[in-house]
């Protein structure tokens, strides 16, 4: 490969000020608090390929994809776009037409007020794609084709359509600046079941299509294996594995992954009687020193409680644990 | 043995201004003592409706339009609502997504817990108390007897729930309904409180109507499952067989279209469409316009549930001279 990567991130880490405001803060006393929402984060994603990243709530999956596209910028650590630092391209100008965002909910991501053929139309018009308005409406009806709508459909509100249609508008809309990278923030987890299924097949065709780059969120196991090539499992803030998301869906090494892996309702399992782990995930304002998933870990031992482990690679993945790299109770202490 | 509810012709109907929607359409089904009964569907198919229904807890205007709900041998769905209000609580619990909403942010949780149990059981409040502790030890909250004075914001996400657990359990109900119970927490969380929701009943010998999204949920939690479609029962059966076997088209479908962590599939299978809006349910079978099997009948005639395999499916494709393709 000797392209660089599209998207790269290196020793990304960003925070959050979290203090009570100053006169209450001077009043009590207390100091500034920031929260570290991602934390010494590295990944980089090739030309036309998909990195999933999964973790649950609070482990900083929407601000690394904020990040990534450079709505914040990193408090440390630099994110590369084609090899260049995001945050300057962006001062120039550049790299924004290139990528773009497909949210959640697709009632509060489009404007309920446009139709839906000024949604799509917006960044053609903002980036002078095209000259003249009848080319204007001919590209809008091209993506709203693209996207298994039909033409006609330009000229209706937001509200007329189903949630499932409504995420065809927004992916419509996010394909109209002719990105390259979009990053995908838990694009069906308003869907139901069987309208997932639609919009998953769609952007795996748009991919192959279009040939484009997905950093693709979500806190779906499942979902998140159908749609990436790379994983990164993350844990407040941390990158905690990494690797080609076949090996790890196959092999989990981190604790943590199994975890995850193993408390999956799954249809094979009917009637599965299971040993849940305990514990919730801690506060992200105080994280547990040492390895912040110590406190839920079977495998945890003093070290853990101190020592930070770093991402190193074990058998092709990448993993920070320092049970794994010890070989601590390999032999099915998780089952 | 009579069944603990039976609930037969299901109807309820929302009155607007443009005409009369009917949600629920002729839902029957019953729930054995301990059993736990589950319901899917995709939003909007009416599975929370027909709980709400079932406790008396319809928004205005819905109403019952038809049918009849009997819990016990004893009918409900007709009862004053001063005595639906005590049953409620009493012998069917509810448990609905959102812990947050449930619990009054304004009282302790020892009080609420407390307050249930002398609302519903004769007991003395020194009695109700001791209990109480018991209860939060159950649902696995440590340090009980100090944590019963904390409040509702002191608690996590997941103990939250536990704390509903205990609140829908605690004045030992025959039934409880527990609507979306862990769709509101992380997956490693889930697993705790599915756990103990059915170790909880199966110990206490109390049914459940287990209503999610989730069928993955459904699987490992219930004995039966239901699968609702535009207000309807498309198909009932005993889980394994609903999952594996799946005798309607249209669960046929939903099994295919839900993503495994097992293995990758190159494509998911869809259900092109979606689910009809209560004011355009199709004439026939609800389903037929999506159905890729849909023949002459399935547009005229609405099919009842007939038996097909180990489950029920209301679906044409199982009646005895049906064409087989």
């Amino acid at each position: 490969m000797a392209d660089p990567p599209m998207v790269e991130a290196v020793g990304v880490t960003h925070e959050f000020d979290v203090s009570l405001p100053p006169l209450r803060r001077m009043l009590s006393r207390e100091p500034r608090r920031f929260l570290r929402a991602v934390n010494d984060v590295s990944f980089s994603i090739a030309r036309g390929t998909t990195l999933g990243l999964v973790g649950e709530s609070g482990c900083g999956k929407s601000t690394v994809a904020r990040l990534s596209v450079g709505l914040y910028t990193p408090k440390s650590g630099e994110v590369r776009f084609e090899g260049q630092n995001l945050a300057e391209a962006r001062r120039h100008g550049g790299a924004r037409r290139q990528m773009n965002m497909i949210f959640q909910d697709p009632y509060a991501s489009l404007n309920p007020r446009w139709r839906v053929s000024d949604i799509v139309a917006e960044p053609v018009r903002m980036y002078g794609l095209e000259k003249n308005e009848s080319s204007v409406r001919r590209r809008v009806e091209m993506y709203l084709t693209q996207v298994g709508l039909v033409p006609s459909d330009g000229d209706k509100y937001p509200h007329e359509f189903s949630g499932g249609q409504r995420q065809r508008v927004s992916i419509a809309r996010a394909l109209s600046s002719e990105p390259e990278f979009l990053v995908c923030d838990e694009p069906t987890s308003a869907l139901d079941v069987s309208v997932q299924a639609q919009i998953l097949n769609l952007m795996r065709d748009l991919q192959r299509r279009l040939g484009l780059t997905y950093l693709f969120i979500s806190h779906n196991m499942a979902v998140v294996r159908h749609m990436s090539d790379q994983l990164g499992v993350m844990y407040l803030g941390r990158i905690v594995e990494l690797g080609d998301a076949e090996t790890i869906f196959q092999r989990p090494r981190h604790p943590y992954t199994r975890l995850l892996l193993d408390a999956i309702p799954d249809l094979d399992h009917i009637g599965r009687a299971r040993t849940p782990v305990g514990g919730d995930v801690p506060s992200p304002i105080a994280p547990p020193p040492g390895c912040a998933f110590h406190p839920r870990c079977p495998l945890a031992n003093a070290r853990c409680r101190e020592e930070v482990p770093a991402l190193v690679d074990v058998g092709g993945t990448r993993v920070a644990c320092h049970a794994v790299v010890e070989e601590r109770g390999s032999d099915g202490a998780l089952g | 043995m009579t069944p603990l509810l039976d609930v037969r012709d299901l109807i309820v109907d929302f009155p607007t201004r443009r005409g009369v929607l009917r949600a629920i359409d002729r839902v029957s089904f019953d729930i054995a003592p301990g059993e736990v009964l589950g319901f899917v569907g995709e939003s909007g198919a009416g599975k929370s409706l027909t709980g709400a229904a079932i406790v008396g807890l319809l928004t205005w205007p819905g109403r019952i339009a038809g049918g009849s709900v009997h819990l016990t041998g004893e009918r409900i769905d007709t009862l004053r609502p001063d005595r639906m209000r005590r049953i409620r609580g009493r012998r069917i619990g509810t448990i609905f997504q959102d812990p947050l909403t449930t619990l009054n942010p304004l009282l302790r949780i020892g009080h609420q817990l407390t307050e249930t149990m002398l609302t519903h059981l004769d007991l003395t409040a020194t009695e109700a108390r001791r209990r109480a502790v018991v209860w939060l030890e159950r649902v696995g909250i440590p340090d009980a007897p100090r944590r019963i004075e904390s409040w509702p914001h002191e608690f996590s996400g997941g103990q939250r729930q536990r704390v509903v657990i205990a609140l829908a359990l605690c004045a030992e109900p025959d039934l409880v309904i527990a609507d979306e119970p862990t769709t509101a927490l992380d997956v490693s969380v889930q697993a705790q409180i599915i756990t103990l929701l059915k170790t909880l009943t199966r110990e206490n010998g109390t049914a459940v109507m287990l209503i999610t999204h989730d069928m993955g949920v459904i699987a490992e939690t219930a004995d039966r499952v239901a699968v609702m479609y535009a207000g309807r029962i498309a198909e009932i059966g005993p889980v394994a067989a609903v999952i594996r076997h799946p005798a309607h088209p249209y669960t046929d479908g939903l099994m295919g279209s839900i993503p495994t962590v097992k293995h990758k599939a190159e494509r998911l299978r869809q259900i092109d469409g979606s689910m009809p809006r209560l004011d355009a349910i199709p004439a026939g079978c609800a389903f037929h316009p999506r159905c890729a099997r849909a023949f002459d009948r399935c547009l005229i005639d609405r099919p009842g549930l007939l038996a097909a395999g180990a489950t029920q499916a209301a679906c044409w494709l199982h009646a005895p001279e049906a064409p087989h393709g």
